[in-house]
C-alpha cells in the first residue's frame, strides 16, 4: 500500500513516534537485572505498573483485580510487549523519510506502521484526556484544540491505512 | 471506540475476505477445558475498523465475527474475544497489548 505525507506531516509523525519510542526505552532501562538474567539471558520488567498515564495505557496490567498475577506476568511480558512496540516505532521511522513523499509499504511494514500510529494515539489521546465525544465537541482552549487536530489527522491517517490493509487481507 | 472520520472511506466489509473463515466457538470445549477467558474493554481511541482488523487478523475471525465482538466492544463496554487454558488466554491477551488494543485476562 502507498502512504503519501507531506513534508510537515511526515516531521510531525516522526517527532510524534521519537517520543513515543524514548518513553517505552526509558521504562525498559528502568527494568530489575540481576545475576541470572545475565547469565540466561532471560530479562524480566518491573511487576509494578508504570506511574505515567501514557506508559501504563501502553502497557496495560494483565488482570484488573489480581494485583499479584499481573505484577508478575508484567514482569515476565512487559520486556518483550516494550520491543514489539519499539520495534513498529522503528520501522515506521526508518521508511518514513524526513522530508515525506511517496511511502510504499509492504503488508508487514503496514502492520508496523498500524501499530506505531496507534501507540502514538494511545499517548496523544490519554495526554488530552480525549473521550469519544470529543471531536463533536471542540473544546475552547486554543492548545487543546491544536493538539486534538493532530490527533484527528493521525486518527484519519490510521484509518485510511487500516482500510488499505484489511483489503489486503 | 471512534467511527471512521471521514465520508471519504466507506467501512463497509470488503466483499471477498480471502482469510481462514474458521469460527472460534468458545462454548465448544467443555468448562474445564476453558477455565480462562481473554476480555477487550472499550476505550475511547482504538478505531472500530481497527479493532475489527486486529480480531480478523490475531484469531482468524470472518469480518463478521470480527464486526459483532467489535461492537459488543464498544456498545457493551467489553467483550470476551477468546477461551481457554491460562496459558493460551495469557498469549492471546499479549498479543492484543501488542495491538494496543486493552485486554485483560480472567476465569470464565
Amino acid at each position: 500500500m502507498v502512504a503519501t505525507l507531506d513534508h510537515r506531516e511526515a516531521g510531525l509523525l516522526r517527532a510524534l513516534v521519537t517520543q513515543v519510542l524514548d518513553m517505552l526505552s526509558e521504562r525498559g532501562k528502568a527494568a530489575p537485572q540481576d545475576a541470572l538474567a545475565e547469565l540466561t539471558g532471560i530479562h524480566t520488567g518491573p511487576s509494578q505498573p508504570p506511574e505515567d498515564e501514557v506508559l501504563a495505557r501502553l502497557l496495560p496490567d494483565f488482570h484488573r483485580e489480581d494485583a499479584e498475577l499481573s505484577g508478575a506476568l508484567r514482569s515476565l511480558r512487559e520486556p518483550e510487549l516494550i520491543e514489539a512496540k519499539s520495534h513498529a516505532a522503528g520501522v515506521l521511522l526508518a521508511t518514513c523519510p524526513e522530508d515525506g513523499g511517496r511511502i510504499e509499504l509492504d503488508v508487514d511494514q503496514a502492520d508496523l506502521w498500524l501499530s506505531a500510529l496507534n501507540d502514538v494515539r494511545l499517548a496523544l489521546g490519554t495526554t488530552i484526556g480525549v473521550t469519544e465525544d470529543m471531536p463533536d465537541n471542540p473544546p475552547e482552549d486554543e492548545a487543546l484544540a491544536a493538539h486534538l487536530g493532530v490527533y484527528q489527522w493521525l486518527t484519519f491517517v490510521q484509518d485510511a491505512l487500516v482500510q488499505a490493509r484489511v483489503t489486503a487481507l | 471506540m471512534p467511527a471512521s472520520s471521514t465520508a471519504r472511506f466507506s467501512t463497509a466489509l470488503p466483499r471477498s475476505a480471502p482469510t481462514q473463515q474458521v469460527e472460534q466457538a468458545p462454548g465448544e470445549t467443555a468448562e474445564t477445558e476453558s477455565p480462562w477467558q481473554t476480555i477487550v474493554w472499550n476505550d475511547p481511541v482504538n478505531l472500530m475498523s481497527y479493532v475489527t482488523y486486529v480480531f480478523q487478523k490475531l484469531f482468524g475471525y470472518s469480518p463478521q465475527k470480527a464486526t459483532k465482538l467489535m461492537l459488543d466492544v464498544h456498545h457493551k463496554g467489553r467483550a470476551t474475544v477468546s477461551s481457554g487454558s491460562r496459558e493460551k488466554v495469557e498469549g492471546d491477551v499479549a498479543k492484543l497489548h501488542a495491538a494496543g488494543l486493552w485486554a485483560t485476562m480472567q476465569k470464565a
